[in-house]
């Protein structure tokens, strides 16, 4: 019962501050479609590429690359200069049968391009070198030319298991950034909303009344719970309908994880918030709780990270949820899959709940 | 018979090795208005939150009815106002009483009377659809002691109800206080206004962390040898040096 009451209050509190209702339901739509934007256009990259002594045939395979232009330069001390000047981004310079080539390097993505289209470019002139010798053997030992190279070359049809072919790296971390946010924002809000009861001394008061501790942490969480459903909502139906992200599973599953991710953040909020004296230091814990839990939460693949590194993802509870949000997301996961991870994350729940019902005995003994 | 309200036995406390409460004995009868008055730092609000089970004493015991605190369950009888504001700027007045009235547990009859009831004393009644972020410091302490009367409390336990309230104002909660006392209500005001300690019935003298006096506002005239009780307080304070 004083648990609806609080849940009320906190809500009714929330309702009447404009601006934090507007950071936590706009500022997620307006971060996702900034990234939608950022993301999504330019995911090619052109280079320009001058060449020094490098055969007229060559030219023309690296000219074939739609995203390659190539600059052609009688010596090297040229075609460096222009690499220097920032005209071009790599310099090509062909002698004594190798190629020695310079990166200007300022933009990986450039470097790994211009390396596979020089590959790339080698590999086609060699295969037509070998057509014309082979053709040559043909004509000499007299065996008509279409037999043999008739075969037309095979075409390659795409399809895909997830997405289309406009799929980027945008839609591989959309599910993990819908957990996020619920996570991010929960986190923040409630651990201010708790420490400003205590600073204001609401604490104190409420606890002259016999009330239970607990009432207390189930009051804040039930109020939580049903704003995170809420911002999940928004987060879901804005990626899905505004942003066109395919979501392969159920929507209720993508909401039952944040639901359960958003308590968690609530939890470890109200926990936190027991740790700082101010608004400010509050603050102070996005850095050490939020942004490590960023690099862990899959957004940057885990596999490729080093064994002893990935340990530490365990401990993290938003790397469940993005599990288990981009298997739903883009896997179609279903309960089975994701009973795991909710498991793990409903631990996380009781521990750290369980540690601020102990915590609120710092201002009332019973 | 007299029966004991408050009773306070041979209590110390100390934070982070400073003493800030030592051996304090005080019997505190029902139906009598108690003034404690003491410097700041005194140890005035360890011994309220020692009362009210927010802090756990060292050594010695503190009862309520017979009952040992802390207790949760006895904090439904006792009225509490601190000295901070303590309420929720977003919310009504109105809004802030009823919250306060579910937490005391009161059912929706009684809450929706007692708050027209406690308005009313501390002039509020006008006021009481406002957003509480809009009131003034005076309000906010009227509003702040209106919570505090909500419920069926026999104790009343009240940190400088009177900080920022008018004359006209305050001899009217005054007033108030002292009906309450008349239907048996016990209560403890700390203050720093000393003819409002010359109203109750018993004042209780704390200097450091010692309770050095407790009696009756002309008893400790007497002993003291002087006209009111803030003179009691600056010789009581003079012999302490």
């Amino acid at each position: 019962m004083r648990t609806l009451m609080i849940a009320q209050r906190v809500i009714k509190e929330l309702l009447r501050d404009k601006r934090t209702l507007a950071l936590m339901f706009l500022a997620p739509v307006l971060i996702l479609f900034l990234m939608k934007l950022v993301f999504s256009v330019n995911s090619q990259t052109d280079v320009n590429v001058a060449t020094v002594n490098v055969s007229t045939s060559l030219n023309e395979s690296l000219n074939k690359d739609s995203h390659v232009s190539i600059i052609k330069y009688n010596q090297n001390k040229q075609a460096l200069r222009a690499l220097e000047d920032k005209k071009v981004d790599a310099a090509i310079n062909y002698h004594d049968n190798n190629f020695y080539v310079k990166y200007s390097n300022v933009d990986a993505s450039k470097t790994n391009a211009t390396k596979l289209a020089l590959n790339n470019a080698l590999l086609l002139n060699s295969t037509k070198r070998m057509k014309q010798q082979l053709q040559k053997l043909q004509s000499t030992l007299g065996i008509p030319v279409n037999k043999v190279m008739s075969s037309s070359k095979p075409k390659i049809y795409n399809s895909y298991v997830y997405g289309n072919s406009k799929t980027n790296f945008f839609d591989k971390i959309v599910p993990i950034l819908m957990g996020f946010f619920v996570f991010f924002f929960v986190f923040l809000i409630s651990g201010m909303a708790l420490l400003n009861e205590r600073t204001s001394g609401t604490l104190s008061r409420l606890l002259a009344t016999p009330v239970k501790r607990s009432e207390i942490v189930f009051g804040y969480m039930l109020s939580y719970g049903v704003i995170a459903i809420l911002q999940t909502l928004v987060i879901v139906l804005f990626t899905v309908w505004a942003l066109n992200v395919e979501v392969v599973g159920s929507i209720f599953y993508v909401i039952l994880i944040n639901f359960v991710l958003a308590l968690v953040a609530l939890a470890f909020g109200i926990l936190m918030s027991t740790f700082a004296k101010s608004e400010f230091q509050m603050m102070q814990f996005i850095p050490l709780v939020v942004i490590p839990q960023i690099f862990f939460s899959g957004i940057i693949p885990l596999d490729t990270m080093a064994k002893g590194v990935r340990v530490i993802s365990y401990i993290l509870p938003l790397k469940y949820a993005g599990d288990a949000l981009t298997g739903i997301v883009m896997s179609g996961d279903g309960f089975e899959q994701i009973v795991i991870p909710i498991v793990v994350l409903l631990g996380f729940l009781i521990i750290l709940t369980v540690l601020n019902i102990l915590g609120l005995k710092k201002y009332r003994k019973v | 018979m007299v029966i004991t309200a408050i009773s306070i036995n041979d209590v110390s406390k100390s934070f982070d090795k400073q003493l800030v409460l030592k051996d304090i004995n005080l019997q505190i009868s029902e139906g009598k208005i108690i003034g404690l008055i003491g410097p700041s730092g005194a140890g005035k609000s360890t011994i309220i939150k020692i009362i009210l089970g927010m802090e756990v004493p060292d050594s010695g015991t503190t009862m309520i009815f017979n009952q040992k605190m802390p207790n949760r369950k006895l904090l439904g009888q006792i009225g509490y106002m601190a000295q901070t504001d303590a309420l929720y700027e977003q919310l009504t007045g109105r809004e802030n009483l009823k919250f306060y009235a579910d937490m005391k547990g009161l059912n929706k009859r009684d809450a929706i009377e007692q708050i027209k009831h406690v308005a009313r004393v501390v002039d509020l009644v006008a006021d009481l659809d406002k957003r509480v972020s809009g009131y003034s410091g005076g309000m906010k302490r009227r509003l702040s002691l209106a919570i505090a009367l909500l419920g069926f409390n026999q104790i009343l336990i009240l940190d400088e109800p009177t900080v920022g309230v008018d004359p006209a104002l305050r001899k009217q909660i005054w007033s108030e206080l002292q009906k309450l006392r008349n239907e048996g209500k016990t209560i403890l005001v700390t203050t720093h206004v000393m003819d409002e300690a010359e109203l109750t019935d018993e004042v209780a003298l704390l200097l450091g962390g010692k309770i050095i006096a407790d009696d009756t506002p002309i008893k400790l005239k007497q002993i003291y040898q002087v006209e009111s009780v803030e003179e009691v307080f600056l010789k009581a304070e003079a012999q302490q040096r």
